[in-house]
């Protein structure tokens, strides 16, 4: 029986494992014949046409933009909704809101993706007439939406987690309530949120429906929000789409970009636990 | 030289100084409260919206026809019977295996490994797999299960690939829900002769049920959203048939050719309804979205009531 559990165990390992040799094994012969410095100097991003340019900046380009707008919504929204629910509502009110606004995180993304295309990009471009059918503005929006509770549930946990002994400190000094949250506990607190906002920004990172249905799938190099481009994710589900012969060039660019991906996500989970350890032990 | 007179004019003058401050402050509190307010009102106010804007452009197409037709090139006579068969077919894999797994894992993780470097590398692995991006449990699947394994781009493959992804919820579930265990019981069972794995089945998993059943609940409902790594492994969307019957009426009675049957699912039909031009398959979408919003927030709430109703339930 111990043998079936440790087996389980380490059945988690092995599904890193799988992941990391599928992308490495598969990817190979693409960085094999693809010279390394042009990743970098190409600006398009085109490996499957006649004459491939691989210029992956133009995915990296997408990425960087729906994050970005992502985060300008969820970072000061998320962090809105954490000090105030952990400083000023009611315990119960908290009670119930809390897995109420988890709720946006279990929405299903594709739902989200015909949201933002079929609801909020005609809203945006009664404001904004020249806004195309596509675009990363609409999708980093609804996405930042999706990832507010990512923000809020953590960011909260470690704002509570602050002793109660250095709020009644301040309020003794004669400080407010908001002037307790602001110059108290969120400094305080500062590594659990710096923890949950790099957590969030690898959900965006790696959030991949949203921005195949309302970004657009052509690969483009910009950064302005208003235009519609492929982020890396898009560019796997683009590709998937079509027909895709084991071993084609298709297949192994989807492998590349998976690569790419994988690392860029790894860096930001390592660094958000890192630093929610670092805050654990603070407190 | 200051009289005694000035000193309570100036300590008065101060104390009017410091009472202005302090009402500043509680007004300035009054309407960060409300600000705060409003806003986790108006974020919720999106879920509604969304469920309303489904709702207002698929209700309509709600039928017993849209339930019990295949995908269609005319919109009007389109369903989701394959979708939503696809979808309970790939759960059924998905559960199979991520919850004996899952479990098994928390309960070695949390009541048989010792305490080193070993087990340290199994969490921090664990960590990471639940902030690996779906699409690359996928393109895992794409290369693993569908070439190497040769399994094709059948449901077995979606539903391993799935299992994949959801396995950290159950793992870390069934932590939890074995953690709140107070450590009296334990010591009770093997202070009656218990083995480990006795004190584990009579004891420990009963208690915990409630807890890993959330987990399960909440894992499930994460893998009938998701639709990237299916996908990625080459799930069509275009599936006029329904994959060979489980259930025989001959010996020998079950059949698991539905495993390596092509599919579809609930997510990848409004997926590709979604990407279609045209306002008829835009409602068809809709009407399949407001499927998945309410299985998928049903499914949550039941995870969020049973976890309350295990809470209050329980005393040591």
């Amino acid at each position: 029986m111990v043998w079936v559990l440790r087996f389980s165990g380490w059945a988690s390992v092995l599904v890193t494992f799988g992941i990391v040799v599928t992308l490495v094994t598969e990817s190979a012969p693409f960085f094999g014949h693809v010279p390394f410095r042009r990743l970098f100097t190409d600006t398009m991003w085109t490996p499957l046409f006649a004459e491939p340019q691989y210029g992956i900046g133009a995915l990296l380009a997408g990425t960087l933009v729906t994050t970005g707008v992502a985060l300008c919504v969820a970072i000061p929204l998320g962090t809105l909704l954490a000090i105030y629910l952990s400083e000023f509502a009611e315990p119960r009110f908290r009670e119930v809101v809390k897995p109420m606004l988890e709720l946006l995180s279990a929405v299903p993304t594709v739902v989200y993706g015909y949201f933002a295309l079929l609801t909020l990009t005609p809203l945006l471009q009664k404001i904004y007439p020249d806004l195309p059918q596509f675009s990363m503005l609409s999708a980093g929006l609804i996405m930042g939406i999706m990832i507010i509770p990512y923000v809020t549930s953590l960011g909260e946990d470690s704002m509570r987690s602050v002793p109660m002994l250095l709020r009644e400190g301040a309020f003794a000094l004669g400080d407010g309530k908001l002037g307790v949250a602001l110059r108290v506990v969120f400094p305080g607190a500062f590594s659990g949120l710096a923890s949950a906002y790099v957590l969030a920004i690898s959900r965006a990172v790696g959030e991949t429906m949203i921005v195949a249905i309302a970004a657009g799938l052509q690969p483009r190099f910009t950064l302005n929000p208003l235009e519609s481009a492929a982020t890396v994710t898009a560019f796997i589900v683009q590709v998937s789409l079509g027909d895709l012969p084991h071993g084609s060039i298709g297949y192994q660019s989807i492998f590349a970009a998976g690569a790419v991906l994988f690392l860029m996500t790894l860096g930001f989970n390592l660094a958000g636990h890192a630093l929610r350890r670092r805050f654990h032990r603070a407190c | 030289m200051l009289s005694v007179g000035d000193f309570i004019v100036l300590a008065s003058q101060n104390l009017r100084k410091q009472e202005a401050r302090a009402s500043r402050r509680r007004s300035i509190d009054r309407w960060f409260g409300r600000i705060g307010l409003l806003f986790t009102i108006g974020t919720l106010g999106v879920l509604a919206i969304l469920l309303l804007n489904l709702a207002a452009s698929g209700l309509t197409r709600i039928d017993w026809q849209f339930l019990l037709s295949f995908p269609s090139r005319r919109a009007a006579e389109a369903g989701i019977l394959s979708a939503w068969v696809g979808t309970i077919l790939l759960m059924i894999v998905t559960a199979s295996v991520a919850v004996p797994l899952g479990v098994a894992a928390g309960i070695y993780l949390e009541e048989y490994a010792a305490k080193n470097k070993w087990t340290d590398f199994i969490e921090i692995n664990i960590a990471n797999l639940a902030g690996v991006p779906s699409i690359l449990y996928g393109l895992m699947a794409l290369g693993l299960f569908v070439y190497q394994f040769r399994f094709g781009q059948s449901v077995l493959a979606g539903g391993l690939a799935l299992a994949c992804l959801v396995l950290p919820i159950v793992i870390v579930a069934t932590r939890e829900a074995l953690r709140t265990i107070p450590a009296a019981i334990r010591e009770a069972a093997f202070a009656l002769g218990a083995t480990r794995w006795q004190a584990v089945w009579h004891h420990l998993l009963p208690y915990s049920t409630g807890g890993i059943a959330t987990g399960v609940i909440l894992a499930m409902s994460r893998a009938i959203g998701e639709s990237a790594p299916l996908i990625t492994i080459g799930a069509l969307t275009f599936i006029a048939f329904l994959p060979p019957a489980p259930i025989l009426s001959h010996a020998p009675f079950l059949s698991f050719d539905w495993l390596f049957s092509p599919f579809t699912a609930l997510p990848i039909q409004m997926f590709n309804w979604v990407s279609r031009p045209g306002e008829e398959f835009q409602s068809n979408a809709a009407a399949a979205g407001l499927f998945l919003m309410l299985i998928t927030l049903g499914m949550n709430g039941v995870a969020i009531l049973l976890r309350r109703h295990a809470q209050r339930n329980i005393k040591w």
